[in-house]
């Protein structure tokens, strides 16, 4: 058989294609959408780095910065809402660089009829998790747009932080025997936000992960500069995250489905739903990859800290010439684990 | 999870496939084909083909729904959502389906028809009952697991007086597949494709039960064993295929013995005889047309067929040229023999329907397989 010779074996069809769900599922379609167009257009060494911050030298160091858009339906969900969100997603986007986050910023999409007292609570939301974290909204930004023409209220932010020095954390960095760390289980945000979809009317106590992550990385990169890649498994979970990792470092992973931790309720609820949990996305979770030496230390810090308790190794970089990340599973068989073709789940973050 | 875990563990797995190595018999080839994509997925998922021996080879068949759909019935579909006033609902897997001209439905969605994603056929009820104004045709697709639901939904939209309610029929029968299957030319004369047996249908049989398998397990000679669709269900029934084979033995054995009886689920059986007739014939993408292969809505639910409130096209525009879903789907090839597979043909942009659900062949073996080919 004939492997791919590219990563998108068909390009764009600009001339007569249209945007679809799959191109924000964070699946392969996202993944060429941004290459072959947003790279493409705006080609500089910051951005082609393609990880979530890009890190440029700035006088007095080296300075990260992100930009993220919060769409999620619904607003509010079990463990938070779409303005907590906003916040944790964005520090820890700032965060996954080995970075020290400093600064927010908060631009407000607002539908014309859409309740203050809701945009109150978002907003207060948002200011505590914001305070929680010691990273606060210094600057914003607000529209309306005509009643129809948005979902009620959609976020945006940007992030600013600066990389310790001697930390150099990128998604390219990984090599062949590296350690694959996750500092906890995976599924949660994905699930309970599913559960308060109408359609589907299933009760369940699980909460989303929704968690800013910059202390518990902040103590890693105290223990262990050296890390290599750290990333937070969001839109498309950890299968679509390995996936990404894996092309930019040029390895390939393979990890054992016993090893990787996942809530007894988040497996049901997703043998329910025919969903992976690999697939689902997480907003309190990052994977780390570090020099097999290093790994017992990593995982003792995360343990040790609130956020990463159910810590494990779950896996190995090698030099698979074919960047597959492949899977021991639980019966002793092995196989691929891909990107998410398509759209598990529209409107996640 | 209870219930499940216990169908997952990998210390019976290795028990089971050391078995399995011991008694089959070195000397021949065992040639088994998984009827359902349920299988299918679970095998390829699982990586359980690690755990058979060379000589014990699992054969994909063709039991997936959205794979053996034809382009025209989705062509159709297509139509439908440009009708104006219609909302298009279906479950996921068929949005990502080309049709002809590489148009599937969520492309079509993209370009301004109303086609939503529907979990249950009562979600397309509420769809009805929320917009009175609008026409709701629920694109119904499946083999017998999925009808009883549609039934129910139907039989629901008249107790409820829905006049904007309609269904478009594609619900299939899987013992007449199979036997398509077997009355094949590379099966019966050209040799092509060894079949030696069966593993039967999880979720259908808990419906038809085991009854229906008996004719050509005695007619064709095969023996069939119904299995879960846990990895270890898999593992047991190809355990007791083998036994079969060995023995020289044609029967149908029941290893899913917790949810399916030789009867089935009467009440379901009654609701669907009571609201669908079989069709004299129904085209499959394939295995081509298929006589009393599939189900219609009888003329007391008429009112409720889409196929009755519109003219809906009856074209038959034949597969891409070049794709093997259709050898794929009888069992003749696999997916790496498709020159398609993996270099135009993949997941996110699939020619073929078998690249699609993810109890597809092809998308089982892109997904989860592929390696082995690397």
């Amino acid at each position: 058989m004939t492997l791919p010779r590219r990563a998108h074996p068909r390009p764009l069809d600009i001339a007569s294609g249209r945007v679809d769900l799959t191109h924000g599922g964070g699946g392969r379609a996202m993944a060429q959408l941004v290459d072959e167009l947003f790279v493409a257009a705006f080609d500089n060494e910051a951005l082609n780095q393609r990880n979530d911050q890009a890190a440029f030298d700035v006088p007095g160091g080296r300075m990260v910065m992100t930009t993220d858009g919060y769409v999620i339906s619904p607003l509010f969900f079990p463990g938070g809402d779409i303005g907590s969100l906003a916040v944790h997603g964005t520090v820890n986007d700032v965060a996954m660089a080995g970075a020290v986050p400093l600064s927010l910023s908060a631009g407000f999409i607002i539908e014309e009829g859409f309740p203050l007292a809701d945009l109150k609570r978002i907003v207060e939301s948002m200011a505590a998790a914001s305070k929680q974290a010691g990273v606060p909204v210094v600057t914003g930004d607000t529209k309306v747009v005509e009643k129809g023409k948005g979902d009620g209220l959609f976020i945006t932010t940007a992030g600013i932080g600066m990389v310790p020095p001697g930390v150099e954390i990128s998604g390219d960095r990984a090599r062949p025997g590296d350690a694959i760390l996750i500092s906890g289980t995976m599924g949660d945000h994905g699930v309970a936000v599913m559960s308060q979809r109408e359609s589907l009317g299933f009760e369940s106590d699980i909460l989303s992960d929704s968690a800013a992550l910059h202390t518990l990385v902040a103590a890693m990169v105290a223990e262990r500069p050296g890390m290599r890649v750290l990333r937070d498994p969001t839109r498309g979970g950890l299968a679509a995250t390995l996936n990404e990792i894996a092309g930019q470092s040029g390895v390939g992973m393979l990890i054992e489905e016993a090893k990787v931790p996942v809530r007894a309720a988040v497996r049901g609820a997703c043998e329910l739903l025919g969903l992976d949990p690999l697939y689902v996305a997480n907003e309190g979770k990052l994977i780390c990859i570090c020099p097999p030496e290093d790994a017992e230390a990593l995982l003792a810090v995360m343990r040790a800290h609130p956020l990463g308790a159910d810590a494990a190794r779950i896996g190995t970089c090698d030099a698979d010439p074919h960047h597959f990340v492949r899977m021991t599973t639980a019966m002793g068989g092995t196989r691929v684990v891909d990107w998410l073709a398509g759209e598990q789940l529209p409107r996640i973050c | 999870m209870k219930y499940i875990d216990e169908f997952r563990d990998g210390e019976i797995a290795r028990r089971l496939a050391a078995a399995i190595a011991a008694e089959a018999d070195p000397g021949r080839d065992y040639h088994l084909m998984e009827f359902c994509g349920g299988h299918t997925h679970a095998i390829s998922r699982y990586g359980l083909e690690d755990l058979l021996p060379a000589n014990v080879r699992m054969v994909h068949g063709p039991g997936c729904p959205v794979c053996v759909l034809p382009i025209g019935r989705l062509d159709a579909a297509l139509w439908l959502a440009r009708q104006p006033g219609v909302i298009l609902c279906t479950y996921g897997d068929m949005l990502r389906v080309p049709g002809s001209k590489r148009v599937s439905l969520l492309k079509a969605k993209a370009e301004g028809s109303d086609i939503r994603m529907v979990y249950s056929t009562m979600d397309a009820l509420k769809l009805a009952e929320a917009n009175p104004e609008r026409q709701v045709v629920f694109f119904a697709i499946g083999f017998e697991t999925t009808t009883p639901p549609t039934a129910v939904a139907i039989r629901q939209a008249e107790a409820r007086g829905l006049a904007n309610f309609s269904v478009f029929c594609n619900h299939v029968l899987t013992p007449s597949a199979i036997t398509q299957i077997l009355d094949s030319p590379e099966v019966r004369e050209l040799g092509t494709v060894t079949l030696d047996g069966f593993i039967g249908p999880a979720h259908v049989s808990t419906i038809i039960g085991s009854q229906p398998y008996e004719y050509f397990a005695e007619e064709y000679a095969k023996p069939v064993v119904i299995a879960g669709f846990e990895p270890l269900d898999v593992m047991q029934a190809v355990r007791m295929l083998v036994a079969q084979v060995n023995d020289g033995r044609h029967q149908v054995e029941n290893e899913f013995s917790r949810a399916v009886t030789r009867h089935g689920n009467e009440k379901a059986k009654a609701l669907v005889a009571e609201v669908f007739e079989l069709r004299k014939s129904f085209e499959w993408r394939g295995l081509g047309v298929v006589p009393y292969s599939a189900l219609r809505i009888k003329e007391a639910y008429g009112r409720f067929d889409a196929e009755r409130r519109w003219d809906v096209p009856q074209d038959s525009p034949p597969d891409t040229k070049a794709c093997e879903c259709g050898a794929i789907l009888r069992g003749v090839k696999k997916p790496a023999d498709c020159k398609l597979f993996g270099t135009v043909c993949t997941p996110e942009n699939p020619m073929g329907s078998c690249m699609v659900s993810a109890e597809g062949a092809c998308a089982a073996h892109w997904t989860y397989g592929r390696f082995r080919d690397a």
